[in-house]
């Protein structure tokens, strides 16, 4: 006669246990400071919130001057590649039960890029390097009769790894080489020279690896793994870059 | 009403803590096998440099080339000798290990164990060489 189901109360209605989690942002306002200077926060929060709602919460009930980008909140967008603790990590797939809280916890802008407010780089830098690969398809001939260019499945698995990017730019601004060479492609154009490097419908890789074959490109690489490591999207961005060097010295990809 | 909003263009009463130029970034052994590549690389460069200044003395003035080299001599000299061979061998088993991430795909993978390998080869190497050696120039 009884029905189980409703002799005990859902277990949702227990309170979900909070933490104070202090944070130490670095902050730099333009018009004020003359250098970055911490400061810090304390945000009550859930271990399955992430860094970026930490942020929100700062910026809607504390500080409204706290400058961050974010976009998709879902790691699609690429728009929030930030140092925490001391790492390359997507604000907002970085949850907080992943982290330390009975530390604070650093949050900073990417290294090597210039700083403009806050949490804020000026990515042009990144994304000019990236446009000058070249990273679109070019092919002369038109597909056969109107249809699409047909690749095989093991063709197609070549470069899968590096279609993934979002171009966040956690991986060239964790570079060591970057930092102390802003000249430098960075992994994260190489990454996308290799998605159409390795392509067998696209005609172009000779003039893409003959423009990575530059001072500044792949050879610059000290395999430091610091961008694999940071990479959001698990690309193994070093591989990618080891890869192109070998294309490289073979002469083709 | 925040305390400090957007609208106070003030620097906040408290200073700065702690780490001013940002934090230290985080890597990992890729990171840090690097790091010291490049301090023994340079180590080895310079030492070789001076070395082969104070050989080719021998050319100028053999007299002289035995006064340096007698002053090598000593148990503090015998101390950056360890010290010498120890950058040499890391610099030789990691620039092998560089050789094959470089290469060959398993070890782009594997590249944290390899560096624990040198690690290990490392420590086998010193303890092997580090008595020995330390017995000749302290039985002088
Ligand atoms: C004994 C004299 C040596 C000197 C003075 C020396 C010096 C250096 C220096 C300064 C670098 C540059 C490191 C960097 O830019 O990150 C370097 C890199 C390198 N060395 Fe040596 N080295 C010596 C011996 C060796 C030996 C015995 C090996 C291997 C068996 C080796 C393998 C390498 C490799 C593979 C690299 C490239 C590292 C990278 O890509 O970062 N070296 N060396
Ligand atoms: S390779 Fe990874 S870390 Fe680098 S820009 Fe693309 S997604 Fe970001
Ligand atoms: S906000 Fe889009 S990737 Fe994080």
């Amino acid at each position: 006669m009884s029905t189980t189901t409703l002799e005990q109360p859902p277990a949702a209605e227990a309170a979900i246990q909070s933490f104070t989690v202090t944070f130490l942002i670095r902050r730099f306002d333009p018009d004020v400071d003359t250098e970055p200077r911490w400061q810090d926060f304390d945000v009550e929060m859930y271990a399955t919130d992430r860094v970026l709602d930490a942020l929100h919460k700062i910026k809607w009930e504390q500080d409204g001057s706290l400058t961050f980008r974010r976009s998709c909140a879902h790691g699609i967008c690429g728009s929030d590649a930030m140092r925490i603790n001391g790492r390359n990590r997507l604000a907002c797939k970085t949850l907080i039960k992943d982290l330390d809280i009975s530390k604070p916890i650093y949050v900073e802008a990417i290294k090597g890029l210039p700083l403009e407010k806050d949490l804020i780089v000026d990515m042009e830098p990144f994304f000019a390097s990236y446009r000058e690969v070249q990273p679109f398809l070019i092919a002369g001939s038109a597909p056969v009769a109107g249809k699409e260019r047909v690749q095989s499945v093991a063709e197609r698995a070549i470069f899968d790894d590096t279609t993934k990017c979002i171009l966040c730019a956690a991986c060239t601004s964790s570079c060591p080489v970057f930092w102390t060479d802003g000249q430098y492609f960075g992994p994260a154009a190489i990454v996308n020279a290799h998605r159409f490097i390795f392509d067998s419908r696209d005609e172009g890789s000779q003039t893409r690896l003959d423009i990575l074959n530059d001072k500044e490109g792949v050879w610059r690489c000290r395999t430091t793994f610091n961008c694999t490591e940071a990479c959001p999207r698990g690309i193994e961005v070093t591989k990618a870059i080891a890869e192109v060097k070998q294309a490289i010295m073979r002469g083709k990809p | 009403m925040p305390e400090t909003s957007a609208g106070t263009l003030t620097a906040p009463a408290k200073p700065a803590r702690q780490k001013p130029g940002g934090t230290l970034y985080r890597g990992r052994e890729g990171m840090w096998s690097w790091v010291l590549h490049r301090i023994t690389g340079v180590a080895i460069f310079f030492f070789l440099l001076v070395h082969i200044l104070d050989t080719a003395l021998v050319r100028v003035s053999p007299e002289a080339y035995n006064a340096v080299i007698g002053t090598y001599q000593t148990p503090i000299m015998g101390l950056g000798e360890v010290a010498l061979v120890g950058a040499i061998v890391f610099h030789a088993f990691n620039g092998l290990r560089i050789i094959l991430v470089d290469f060959w795909a398993w070890a782009t993978r594997h590249q944290k164990l390899l560096f624990w390998i040198v690690v290990g080869l490392w420590v086998v190497t010193m303890l092997a060489f580090t008595p020995r050696h330390l017995i000749n120039v302290f039985s002088h």
